[in-house]
């Protein structure tokens, strides 16, 4: 039943993750802009969370309203003003200002928060659980997590087929310059893209956040699991960002319980050892399209 | 320092050769034996804390050199590396300390190990491309950190040290000393030279059509592949052996920080691009700027170690942008002078020599 | 006639490498005007430097009296100048239909809408939902040239349109031109078939290493004149 418990408890997992990895991407998918900052923007979400809950009192569901816009337009901002210089054929510029962006908010984050560890409360969320069968009880607040995470792939599915916007997004990571031809200004293009990506990303720190503390340090391991997601479920297919996340959340949790019952393993490194084995395996992903 | 090309130029009676050398390039390579030659004299003259500050700054442009290398020339931008320094580190103590190998044979030993294990990572991570690719690497990394803690005997868990009956019996603390920094200034000067005599070879020719064009290269018969393979292991190699070191000097060894991305590859990638990546001069200007930051600037102004990776890592970034070819770049705009014979020229009559 | 666009002096290249050598051109409004040349005469850097793609280090593109040097590619839609690209590029993420759509992104109103672009290319109305990257290089074609026709230009720009094509494939093409510019639109036709460039054109240029080698009525021109110019022998 342990074993049971673990896969659901890393499919819900998987939610989280896929939330994750939708801003990273969508990131590369329009723009070829691989984030290195990624993880760390997601700690940072939940520090401004954090900060608005101290400043304004309010709930955390509350923070989405407040801190869910500011990082959109600090992501369309980044775009326009470092981000769309370093853009061209070689890839270093891109890579190093990323890096050198994640190092920057994680040791700021430091300063000002220092490294204590902190929390989100949901209230009694965090704890209330369906009882399924006697041995096998579901959280609410992953299912939900989950929930949203499906919704936002959905909703972002539906707006890439179905409006002309979805479109021109669709158009522009095609091929930039015949997107100029139609008119589509592609700066203002990228800068939305990565709003979007800014945001998405500040959604999955907020729930994170949620679901456990959360220390400067942590944006780092979230950047990884989002890129493992991203490469399990394969480049460019959104609903492999999803079926990435689950694949993913299932090896690590299903990894730390043979570290509970066999000591060795643990879900993190299981979670590396699954990405590798896609990798070495099939490197287009599960969904990706076979190059 | 010229090389004449093959039979072609003796057709055409040998007067258009290559030239790898330049009057700057020449004086360079002179200044910088002579810049060696007085910091390999420095222990005889005293000067103990000055040695000590070298030691730090002399690894890491062991480091930076190599970085440079894969990520400048050979189009390998690996964030991963911080694996090797690890690995290194626990070469060091399973050798040294656990089974009483000479300290600094264990140097040796951890680039062996390094560049063998390197070549299995290779064969993960060049099936990525870019960022991705460099994101593998830092997984990679942390694979490697996490096999380490599950390894019972090596106690990865717990910090270690070198002790003076094992690891560091047979020296004592002066000649100890002494022996490390000397090690230090052959790595990061045998590392110069190494780029630099990568770079003049075919090799280096080869790198550079790869970065400059894949399919052309294919298409000219180079090997991508092996050549990226080979100039990969070198570098995952003299990593480990400058990791080694590293814990030598400080006899102290834990996973986290052994392994850790912000010490060994983030301070590292902001000191080659301050400096300028893709020349051999620029880790040498990067290493000094970071020297000033770090050491200078944060005790004038009171701030600890996060700031330091504040500054260094917003100049990094607005280098990037702006100055893609940092301040060596700067410099080459002002003056062109080459410091190092890396460059190949055609000279011949009617050519300016 | 007025000129609806003036190239004059235009020098322009990629990089450190300059493909025009002070250029100059004149397209009146309503004419057809078709430009040949060899390979890397600079037909496609002249077409992409009115789009706005290229970008001109001398000279000036005026453009309905307006300069268009400092005017960035996607705001020159919506002044009515569509370029129809060497080798189509159409866009693979999206089907026939989405790319006429996207065609019309800029918003310009005009006769040309969806239903009257497949009309004049019926056969796109059985493929419509079909991927562009499964189609033949004259479905591309056609494709490409109605996207190009949905911004409802006043100058349309068509580079090469028979790349690649079968000759009774360009020739059904060709003859829907004469439907296409009959609104009184511009047109400036580059072509590598000099025989079918110069049946549609009002006026020829030729071009050869950056430069105008020859310009005038296809019936003031004789054959070695135009062998002349297009190989500069």
């Amino acid at each position: 039943m342990d074993w049971v418990n673990a896969v659901i408890q890393g499919i819900l997992l998987g939610g989280l993750y896929a939330l994750f990895a939708t801003g990273l991407s969508l990131a590369f998918g329009v723009l070829r802009f691989v984030n290195l900052a990624h993880g760390d923007l997601a700690i940072l979400g939940a520090y401004l969370a954090f900060s608005s809950i101290s400043t304004f009192d309010v709930s955390v569901w509350a923070t989405f309203f407040i801190v869910v816009p500011i990082m959109f337009a600090i992501g369309y901002v980044a775009q326009r003003g470092l981000f769309d210089f370093t853009l061209g054929e070689d890839p270093l510029p891109s890579i190093l200002v990323s890096f050198g962006l994640g190092v920057v908010i994680q040791n700021a984050l430091l300063v000002h928060y220092s490294a204590t560890d902190r929390g989100l409360s949901v209230g009694s969320l965090a704890t209330e659980s369906i009882r399924v069968t006697n041995d096998i009880s579901i959280g609410w607040f992953p299912v939900i997590i989950l929930l949203v995470a499906v919704a936002l792939l959905g909703g972002m599915q539906l707006f890439l087929s179905f409006t002309p916007l979805g479109r021109a997004f669709r158009a522009v990571s095609d091929d930039r310059d015949t997107a100029r031809l139609m008119g589509i200004n592609h700066r203002n293009l990228y800068g939305l893209a990565m709003g979007i990506a800014f945001a998405t990303v500040a959604v999955a720190g907020i729930f994170l956040g949620s679901r456990t503390t959360f220390a400067p340090a942590q944006g780092p391991s979230q950047l990884l699991f989002a890129f493992e997601a991203v490469v399990i479920g394969g480049l460019g297919s959104l609903w492999g960002t999803l079926l990435g996340g689950i694949v993913l959340g299932v090896a690590q949790t299903v990894g730390n319980q043979v570290d509970v019952d066999y000591g060795w393993v643990g879900g993190v490194l299981l979670g590396h050892l699954v990405f590798l084995a896609v990798l070495a395996f099939r490197p287009s992903g599960l969904l990706g399209a076979k190059s | 320092m010229t090389a004449t090309a093959g039979p072609s130029t003796e057709e055409s009676g040998g007067r258009f050769r290559i030239s790898r050398s330049s009057p700057d390039a020449t004086a360079g390579t002179w200044v910088a034996v002579a810049v060696v030659a007085l910091l390999a004299i420095l222990p005889f003259v005293g000067g103990d804390s000055t040695q000590r500050t070298l030691i730090g700054i002399l690894t890491y442009l062991s480091l930076a050199q190599m970085w440079n290398l894969l990520a400048g020339f050979a189009g390998l931008i690996t964030i991963g590396q911080q694996a090797f320094v690890g690995v290194g580190a626990y070469t060091l103590l399973v050798a040294a300390e656990r089974n009483g190998v000479d300290p600094f044979l264990s140097i040796v030993a951890a680039g062996v190990v390094c560049a063998v294990l390197s070549a299995p990572v290779a064969l993960f991570a060049f099936r990525l491309r870019g960022g991705y690719f460099a994101i593998g690497t830092w997984v990679i990394a942390e694979v490697f950190r996490l096999i380490a803690l599950e390894i019972g005997p090596l106690e990865a868990g717990n910090v270690q040290s070198l002790t003076r009956r094992n690891a560091l019996s047979g020296y004592d603390i002066d000649q100890l000393r002494d022996l490390i920094y000397w090690s230090s200034l052959a790595l990061a000067a045998g590392a110069t030279l190494v780029v630099v005599l990568v770079l003049r070879s075919r090799l280096g020719l080869a790198l550079r059509a790869v970065r400059d064009d894949e399919a052309g290269a294919k298409g000219l018969g180079i090997d991508v592949t092996r050549t990226r393979l080979i100039v990969w292991m070198l570098a995952s190699g003299w990593m480990g052996m400058t990791g080694a070191l590293v814990h030598l000097n400080s006899q102290s060894i834990n996973a986290p920080d052994a392994f850790s991305v912000l010490l060994w590859t983030a301070l590292v990638i902001f000191i080659v691009v301050i400096g300028g990546v893709g020349s051999t001069t620029g880790p040498i200007i990067g290493v000094i700027v970071f020297w000033v930051v770090s050491d200078k600037l944060t005790d004038w102004f009171d701030l600890d170690d996060p700031w330091r990776f504040i500054i260094l890592g917003i100049l990094a970034a607005l280098f990037a942008v702006f100055a893609p070819r940092g301040i060596y770049g700067w410099l080459q705009s002002w003056r062109p002078l080459q410091f190092f014979p890396v460059r190949r020229r055609l000279v011949g009559p009617g050519l300016e020599e | 006639m007025t000129d609806l666009l003036s190239v004059d002096g235009l020098d322009a290249g990629y990089g450190d490498f300059q493909a025009l050598f002070d250029l100059t051109l004149r397209v009146a409004e309503g004419e057809t005007v078709a430009i040949i040349g060899a390979n890397g005469a600079g037909k496609t850097t002249l077409l992409r430097a009115v789009a706005g793609l290229v970008r001109a280090s001398g000279g000036g593109i005026t453009f309905a009296g307006q300069d268009l040097l400092t005017l960035p590619a996607h705001k020159r839609v919506g002044l009515g100048i569509a370029l129809v690209p060497e080798g189509r590029r159409l866009f693979p993420s999206l089907s026939v239909r989405e790319n006429l759509l996207i065609g019309g992104h800029a918003g310009r109103r005009g006769n040309w809408t969806l239903d009257s672009v497949l009309e004049l290319f019926p056969l796109l109305k059985l493929i419509q939902r079909r991927s562009s990257a499964t189609l033949s290089g004259g479905e591309q074609q056609m494709v490409a040239i109605g996207r190009a026709l949905m911004s409802n230009p006043r100058l349309v720009l068509l580079d090469e349109v028979s790349l690649g094509l079968a000759p009774t494939v360009v020739k059904d093409l060709y003859a829907a031109l004469p439907t296409v510019v009959s609104g009184g639109m511009t047109a400036v036709v580059v072509e590598q078939d000099i025989g079918q460039a110069l049946s549609v054109a009002d006026r020829v240029y030729c071009m050869l290493e950056g430069r105008v080698s020859l310009q005038g009525r296809p019936d003031e021109l004789d054959h070695s004149q135009i062998t002349t110019a297009y190989f500069g022998m």
